[in-house]
C-alpha cells in the first residue's frame, strides 16, 4: 500500500470526513487524504502534528484503527487555541497532518498474556487503537480487560462502543465515573478500586496505563499490589 | 444446616480471622437481601448494622438540595459497607442503595460491639481491618477530590 506521508516535517492537507460528538467538549473528527491516496500506516499509540491553516499545530493521539488507514480519527477536546480551531471546522474542511509520530504499544510483546488495559478521560482515546488491535487478533492474548475511569457519565468517550464491547463474550470491560446523580446504574469511584475486582494471572500480564499521571501512579502501585510487575507496565507520554 | 461460617471465612474481609473470632463473628450475623432500589439505610438513623455484601451493588449517596441525590461511591462484592456502628454515636452519615438486587451479611452493631469489648483480641483484628479499609477508601476519595480528569 502506498502512503500518504513520504516527509514527517510537512504537513498534508486532509478534509474533515466526520465530526462526531463525544462529549460536552472532545470531539472524533474523521479525516481522509484530499489527494486520494489510499493509506496512513500508524501504530497504536502514535500520535500526529495537526495543523489549522493559519492558527497553529497541535500533538493528538490517533484514535482510529490501525487496519483501517484509509480513515484518520483522531479524538481531542477543546482545551487550547489550536484545538479550539480544529473543533470550529466543519465536514469538508481542510487541515494539514504530518506525522505519524511517538512510540507505540508493546501489542506484540503481549502475545500469550493476559492484558489488562486502564485509560482515565480522553486517555481513552490512544488505548482505542490497542483495543482493535486486540480484537482484531484476539485469540492471540489471554484475558482483555479494559477498566475505564472518567469523571461523570456523561464525560464518557465512546459510549456505543464501550456497550458492544461489555456484549463481547471473549472482552470485561468495567467503566467507574468519580460522582454520578441517581440514574447511573454503574461504578462509582476511582478506577484503582476496579483492580482488585478483576481476575487475571499476574505473573503473566501486560498492563497498559493511559491517563492523568496520578491516576497512573496510583494505577501502577495497585497493580503492583495484586502482583504484576513493574516491567510490564507501558507508560506512554503522548496523553493528552 | 448449613451456617454462614463458611461463607464468612472466604470472604476477603474476614479471611484468615482466628477461627475463635470468627465464631463469635457468626454469632452476630443474619443473611439479608435487598431489591434494586432499596433503601438500606439513611443518613442520620442509628448504625446498627455493618454489611459483608455477597452479591449486588449498592450505591452510597449524599442528598443535596439543588441536584437530588449524589453517588459517591459503589460498593459491590468482596467488599464491606459502613463503619458508622464502630465510632460513636453511632449514626449513618449517608444513605445508601441497592442499584441491583443485593444479598448481604448483616452483623448486629450491638451485638458485635460488646463482644469486641469482652475480648480485645477480637476488637483490635475488627479494627485493623477496617482501619485497611477506610484507609482505602480515604485515598480514593483525595483522588476524586483532585478531579484527575478534569481540564485544569
Amino acid at each position: 500500500m502506498k502512503s500518504i506521508i513520504t516527509e514527517p516535517m510537512i504537513p498534508k492537507p486532509f478534509r474533515i470526513h466526520r465530526k462526531l460528538k463525544e462529549t460536552h467538549d472532545t470531539y472524533t473528527i474523521e479525516l481522509e487524504s484530499t489527494n486520494g491516496a489510499d493509506g496512513f500506516p500508524f501504530s497504536a499509540g502514535q500520535f500526529n502534528m495537526l495543523y489549522v491553516f493559519g492558527v497553529g499545530e497541535v500533538p493528538i493521539s490517533i484514535s482510529g484503527d490501525p487496519s483501517m488507514p484509509k480513515m484518520l480519527r483522531h479524538t481531542t477536546r477543546s482545551v487550547g487555541t489550536v484545538t479550539k480551531a480544529i473543533l470550529k471546522l466543519r465536514s469538508g474542511d481542510v487541515l494539514g497532518v504530518r506525522g505519524p509520530f511517538g512510540s507505540h504499544w508493546p501489542v506484540n510483546e503481549a502475545v500469550g498474556n493476559d492484558v489488562v488495559i486502564v485509560a482515565g478521560g480522553i486517555g481513552l482515546a490512544p488505548m482505542r487503537p490497542v483495543l482493535y488491535s486486540f480484537i482484531s487478533h484476539r485469540d492471540k492474548y489471554g484475558k482483555i480487560i479494559l477498566l475505564y475511569g472518567a469523571r461523570t457519565p456523561e464525560d464518557l468517550l465512546y459510549k456505543k462502543e464501550l456497550e458492544q464491547w461489555r456484549g463481547r463474550f471473549d472482552l470485561e470491560v468495567k467503566v467507574i465515573v468519580d460522582s454520578a446523580t441517581g440514574s447511573w446504574r454503574g461504578n462509582v469511584g476511582v478506577v484503582t478500586t476496579l483492580i482488585p475486582r478483576i481476575q487475571f494471572d499476574p505473573l503473566h500480564t501486560v498492563a497498559m496505563i493511559c491517563g492523568p499521571e496520578v491516576m497512573m501512579r496510583y494505577t501502577l502501585k495497585e497493580l503492583q499490589n495484586c502482583g504484576v510487575k513493574k516491567k510490564t507496565s507501558m507508560f506512554p507520554w503522548n496523553v493528552i | 444446616m448449613q451456617t454462614l461460617e463458611p461463607y464468612l471465612a472466604e470472604h476477603p474481609f474476614l479471611k484468615g480471622l482466628d477461627p475463635r473470632h470468627l465464631n463469635i463473628i457468626v454469632g452476630c450475623a443474619s443473611n439479608v437481601s435487598f431489591d434494586a432500589e432499596q433503601y438500606i439505610l439513611h443518613e442520620g438513623e442509628e448504625a446498627a448494622n455493618f454489611f459483608i455484601i455477597h452479591h449486588g451493588k449498592v450505591a452510597l449517596e449524599i442528598f443535596t438540595s439543588d441536584r437530588g441525590p449524589i453517588t459517591i461511591q459503589t460498593i459491590g462484592e468482596g467488599e464491606v459497607l459502613g463503619w458508622s456502628w464502630l465510632i460513636p454515636p453511632y449514626h449513618w452519615h449517608y444513605d445508601a442503595r441497592a442499584i441491583e438486587p443485593t444479598s448481604a451479611i448483616a452483623l448486629d452493631a450491638k451485638c458485635l460491639r460488646a463482644k469486641c469489648e469482652e475480648d480485645h483480641d477480637l476488637g483490635y483484628e475488627l479494627l485493623k481491618r477496617f482501619a485497611h479499609v477506610i484507609t482505602q477508601r480515604l485515598e480514593a476519595t483525595r483522588l476524586q477530590l483532585l478531579d484527575v480528569y478534569g481540564v485544569h
